[in-house]
């Protein structure tokens, strides 16, 4: 267990290069070029000696590892952003053929305009793919992540999402320990596909299903997905036997700082939580009681566990870098649908920022959790509408007048 | 739990033959029209159908289950001695 300081995509290149994939496709988009080009680098030393596929899209690079997936290969991609768009499509196929590829995304807002920075909003867009989705605090957490889904996604049969924070974690140098190929084998044995296919064997993946199988085939991975909790559970406890760090609470479903006396809880995804946590000790010396609940897990929706966690509190605030247009913060709209049958649900307050890297400070978090703790003992049915959803970081200076109020 | 003889596989992984139930129809604008004179067997027509539909129907001779054929034309421009000739659908 040696720990060297690395680059957010070197660690994670490195420990998919630990973990062995037999097929890695390849296509360059910032911020996660980094990833395959690290694991480009430890092919070229002789490192890495599996199938490095430089390819000409995300379309045919989610293709070729699903194609490779299907041939019985524990596969690896990456993106971002608008890349992940582009990998849309094979993604929700690879999913209903149960193929258990991993995909690290490193997220960042979508075009148009243009930008390269990070927000949630890239791998929000595909949650209803039906792939599990974990997220990550930092790049310890992000290469380990990784590990856990190749685990994850062989056992359930199913693709896995791990996302970092493009820039945040992918650019950041961290003291990280990236475990060697031997204690991974211990923790990951090798895939067993229950189909491949097979010249002497041939089969249909992804046939023609008619008004008569449709509704079943894509019930069992819906089941699949609700259940896999479980799994997550089994193999975040086996990461701690194995390597020694544990995540989060409910079985690494979620992370939870400071909750266990505070009235007011700040639900976060990523590495925000980290400025969060620090600026809910700043709260906190003011004698503001507030929490932190870090959902490492968005797919499957980890609603009992949430329901569990902020079932103490008055009121949530969910810091979402993410907005689906003309609804709300995709987080914030299912959390709400969870706590719908509590007796005594809290007010939920959905904070829009830090979208496309718009930089959020301590202090901003601090003076967030102080607000909602103002509210706090308001009902949620009597609280007015213009409180749900708030963007904190909006500048209505430069607003159009189509929009300004 | 489940009182069928149906069951569905996992990712509803089917062997090569068009899934049940999906029959061709009226839809098929031409159909292959298999000389088994000329034939010699090859196998070529059941290697390349997309459909699984070209079989060995006998020894050494091939043809197609129109049932479940779409017409493309892949075996009859797949064999090598020119057996098989698309002939329009006349509906």
């Amino acid at each position: 267990m040696a720990r060297e300081i690395m680059k957010g995509t070197d660690a994670v290149a490195k420990a998919v290069v630990s973990a062995d994939p037999d097929v890695v496709s390849a296509y360059p988009i910032t911020p996660q070029t980094g990833i395959v080009e690290g694991i480009a680098d430890l092919a070229a030393q002789g490192a890495y000696d599996g199938e490095f596929l430089r390819i000409d899209s995300e379309f045919n690079a989610a293709s070729s590892v699903i194609g490779a997936s299907a041939a019985g290969a524990r596969t690896f991609t990456a993106t971002s952003s608008n890349g992940l768009k582009l990998m849309s499509e094979p993604l929700f196929t690879a999913a209903g053929m149960r193929l258990p590829l991993v995909l690290a995304v490193a997220n960042r807002s979508i075009s148009a305009p243009l930008s390269i920075w990070n927000d949630h909003t890239d791998a929000m867009a595909e949650r209803d793919a039906g792939l599990v989705q974990l997220y990550a605090e930092d790049v310890q957490e992000a290469v380990d992540n990784t590990l856990i889904a190749f685990r994850v996604a062989e056992e359930l049969k199913l693709p896995v999402m791990s996302n970092l924070d493009g820039f945040v974690l992918t650019h950041v140098q961290e003291p990280v320990d990236v475990p060697e190929p031997e204690a991974i084998e211990e923790f990951l044995p090798r895939y067993e596909p229950e189909h491949t296919l097979d010249p002497s064997d041939p089969k249909t993946m992804g046939a023609y299903a008619r008004p008569e199988h449709w509704t079943e085939t894509t019930y069992v991975p819906h089941e699949v997905l609700l259940q896999a909790g479980d799994a997550i559970e089994r193999a975040t406890a086996e990461f701690e036997d194995v390597f020694g760090r544990s995540y989060g609470d409910a079985g690494g479903l979620l992370d939870t700082y400071r909750l266990g006396d505070a009235d007011v809880a700040l639900v976060v995804l990523g590495s925000l939580a980290g400025t969060t946590k620090d600026a809910v000790d700043r709260a906190r010396e003011d004698g503001i009681r507030v929490g932190v609940v870090r959902p490492r897990v968005f797919r499957p929706f980890p609603g009992e566990a949430l329901r569990e966690a902020l079932g103490g509190v008055e009121a949530v605030g969910v810091l979402e870098k993410a907005i689906s247009p003309g609804s709300g913060g995709p987080l914030t709209m299912e959390l709400k649908a969870e706590l719908y049958d509590l007796p005594d649900r809290p007010l939920v307050r959905n904070y829009v920022l830090g979208l496309a890297g718009r930089d959020v400070t301590v202090e901003d978090v601090r003076e967030m959790s102080a607000e909602l703790y103002a509210d706090a003992d308001v009902p949620p049915h009597q609280a007015p509408t213009e409180d749900r959803e708030i963007w904190p970081q909006l500048r209505e200076d430069i607003l159009p007048e189509e929009v300004s109020h | 739990m489940s009182g069928s003889d149906e069951q569905l596989t996992l990712g509803a992984v089917v062997e090569p033959r068009t899934s049940l139930a999906n029959e061709t129809g009226s839809w098929r604008s031409q159909r292959p029209v298999f000389d088994h004179d000329t034939c010699i067997g090859c196998g070529l027509c059941e290697r390349f159908c997309p459909d699984g539909v070209a079989q060995e129907i006998e020894n050494g001779a091939y043809d197609v289950d129109l049932t479940y054929c779409k017409g493309c034309g892949i075996c009859a421009e797949r064999c090598p001695v020119d057996a098989i000739e698309m002939v329009p659908e006349v509906k």
